[in-house]
């Protein structure tokens, strides 16, 4: 059983200059207990993807159609109240800026302590004691004395665990995590995807890891979504994808990374650069920029298609070629 | 590749920086407080040769943007030298001597912010031509100006528009014409791609490696990213806290790095090719440079460490591949490499 399906998800801002399509026709499963890496550029629509699901998509924007589904249930089209209650309880959040997502007037026990007691029936001492327990396995040293510290008493490393902390302490089954490292330097930035990585597997919670870090994916997730211009181009598990990647975008992408132990002369290239929301052109949104690009790529839109090693959306793997 | 086979067109030695910090005169007074300094860049030693690409590396605050910042004159430096060419520049103003600095140039990290919303691209990039007087007659500077930004991937058209009609890789290509208008023989680039995406990352090295052949530039290249370093790069100083822990050519550090400090960045920089590796290395933070550790800096998150590193700073001394300012290495105590090789001999 999949614990969170996403189908046709389009979000749309209108404007003034009419409607501007964010993310269309997205479509994703996680299972329970898998991390799921999303890459792109930016501006592809990951963290959009990410906020649509955790129901905080900004006014004007809105779902125009699709369907989210958690545990079988429909989530997109909950009231606020409702989907108040599922955000912490069964969908948690951690944020790219530690430093933002806390609250600067309130010590980390007091964030701690009223997640716990929002979401879970607790005592006060029973959830303070908690919040200690989930400041020790996030990895704080000394949490009895901790938990009564502001946060700008934390470094940015021992802050983003604190937010860790708070995206878990209410066991929810879902972490969306947006760029959870990309504020963080090399060498601390190893030590949160480890703790991350440690504690879903501990507590069975699924990760969509939403990044632009490859090397991130790499190491953390176990299937990875790439997207382009608003729509998932290939899914397919991470050995797969960064070892074999089928569509020419994600193979651009892979090939024009550096890599450490490897100097060529010149980094393969994408010419050219995403194009803009009211730009997108017609057929496949990559096509101007696609070394194989064929007729049919400039009229038809490919649609993602699964087969043996993953989902993707380009012509050069459809079935039968369309006319 | 020898450092010293020539003159080197850049000569960095015991560059200092301390910024102060210290509470208002009145405030010591009455609190009994001492002054309180920050090294940003404490002692740093370091040659370039012509033609070829310098990088220097490390996590924020470790110096290496007030680096660059030293030694293009946009802040003074508390002690040491800076000769380009032989040319001392330390205890100069910004902007003098001028015929030095025409032939320094900068491209900084984010091309939003580093070009004038409200002029146009040509505008932009005639400025230094005009400021150093190597274009007095205009109509040759826009002649120049078509010239750049056909150089750089860009249409002579694209002069006349302003730079929010870019994206943030054509405004780096802008950033690169600017900056290569007064015909500039050292280009200090701090983070030149980091604001960019992956794909035109690649777009803008590329750029930048051909710029080096055609127009035989040399660079001083400031980044945090190992992998990008390793492909523009000649030479790799790694810095921490104000100091440089490790020179040495580029090859050398992948294959043989020295420091601790080098190999723990090596080791927990994510790498694309390293499929779910095992990263749970404890490996500390970077501590608070007001009050770094004493003795080697990098001692309370070194595996190496004994009395020595607490106490005394080490020297910067040459190894089998550059330098180095570590004792274990100086005293021979730390294992080759052999642990690294069979991490990376996965792939």
């Amino acid at each position: 059983m999949t614990l969170l399906q996403v189908e046709n998800l389009t979000v749309e801002f209108p404007s003034r200059r009419g409607t501007l399509t964010a993310i269309e026709d997205v479509c994703l499963t996680v299972a329970p207990g898998e991390i799921l890496g999303m890459v792109g550029e930016s501006g592809a629509g990951k963290s959009m993807t990410g906020a649509a699901i955790i129901g905080l998509i900004e006014p004007p924007g809105r779902i125009a159609r699709g369907e989210i589904r958690l545990e079988g249930e429909r989530i997109d089209n909950l009231d606020r109240e409702a989907m108040r209650r599922v955000r912490g309880r069964r969908i948690g959040a951690i944020f790219q800026d530690p430093l933002t997502s806390l609250n600067p007037v309130l010590t980390v026990g007091e964030q701690l302590i009223e997640t716990i007691q929002t979401h879970l029936k607790l005592s006060r001492s029973a959830a303070r004691e908690r919040a200690i327990d989930w400041l020790r396995r996030v990895g704080i040293p000394a949490p009895e004395k901790r938990v009564d510290t502001y946060p700008h008493q934390y470094s940015g490393g021992m802050r983003q665990r604190v937010v860790i902390a708070l995206a878990l302490c209410a066991e929810p089954r879902l972490i969306i995590a947006d760029e959870p490292t990309t504020a963080l330097d090399v060498s601390v930035q190893a030590q949160i995807i480890a703790l991350l990585r440690k504690l879903c597997k501990e507590t069975g919670a699924s990760v969509i890891l939403v990044t632009h870090d490859m090397g991130v994916i790499a190491e953390t997730a176990d299937r990875v979504a790439v997207m382009y211009a608003g729509r998932v181009i290939e899914v397919g598990t991470v050995a797969d994808v960064l070892r074999a990647p089928r569509h020419p975008y994600t193979a651009g992408l892979m090939a024009s990374i550096p890599r450490i132990g490897e100097k060529p002369d010149i980094l393969p290239q994408i010419d050219g650069s995403m194009p803009r929301l009211n730009a997108r052109p017609d057929g496949c949104a990559f096509n101007p920029r696609c070394p194989k690009r064929m007729d049919i790529c400039t009229r038809l839109r490919p649609e993602l298609t699964p087969d043996a090693h993953g989902d993707v959306a380009c012509h050069l793997f459809s079935k039968e070629p369309a006319t | 590749m020898s450092p010293h086979s020539e003159a080197p067109l850049l000569e960095v030695s015991g560059l200092r920086k301390s910024f102060d910090l210290s509470k208002p005169f009145i405030n010591r007074l009455i609190e009994r407080s001492e002054r309180q300094l920050v090294r940003a860049v404490d002692g740093v030693d370091f040659t370039i040769q012509r033609g070829q690409t310098l990088s220097l590396v490390g996590e924020s605050g470790c110096g290496k943007s007030t680096v660059a910042k030293l030694i293009m004159g946009l802040t003074r430096p508390s002690g040491g030298s800076i000769r380009f060419e032989g040319t001392e520049l330390a205890d100069q103003s910004a902007g003098k001597p001028a015929p030095v600095r025409r032939r320094m140039q900068m491209i900084f990290q984010d091309p939003y912010a580093s070009l004038n919303p409200r002029w146009r691209v040509a505008r932009i990039i005639a400025e230094p031509m005009k400021s150093f007087g190597t274009h007095p007659d205009p109509q040759a500077r826009r002649r120049e100006v078509d010239r750049l930004l056909e150089f750089v991937g860009l249409g002579a058209a694209d002069g006349d528009k302003f730079p929010h009609e870019f994206s943030g890789g054509q405004r780096q290509r802008i950033s690169i014409a600017r900056a290569i208008s007064t015909k500039p023989e050292f280009l200090v680039c701090d983070e030149p791609t980091s604001a960019l995406d992956v794909s035109v990352q690649a777009q803008i090295l590329n750029l930048m490696r051909e710029l080096q052949r055609e127009l035989g530039l040399t660079y001083l290249f400031i980044s945090h990213d190992l992998a990008v370093v390793n492909y523009i790069s000649d030479w790799i100083g790694v810095m921490y806290l104000g100091r440089l822990v490790e020179l040495a050519p580029a090859a050398q550090i992948f294959a043989n790095p020295q420091h601790p400090y080098t190999r723990l960045l090596l080791d927990t920089v994510p790498d694309i090719s390293m499929v779910n590796r095992d990263m749970d290395r404890p490996a500390g933070e970077v501590p608070n440079p007001i009050t770094p550790p004493p003795g080697c800096h990098f001692h309370p998150r070194c595996a190496h460490a004994d009395a020595r590193c607490k106490a005394q700073m080490p020297d910067f001394i040459a190894t089998a591949t550059g330098h180095a300012r570590c004792h274990a290495v100086q005293e021979g105590r730390l294992s080759p490499i052999a642990e690294r090789t069979a991490l990376r001999g996965v792939m």
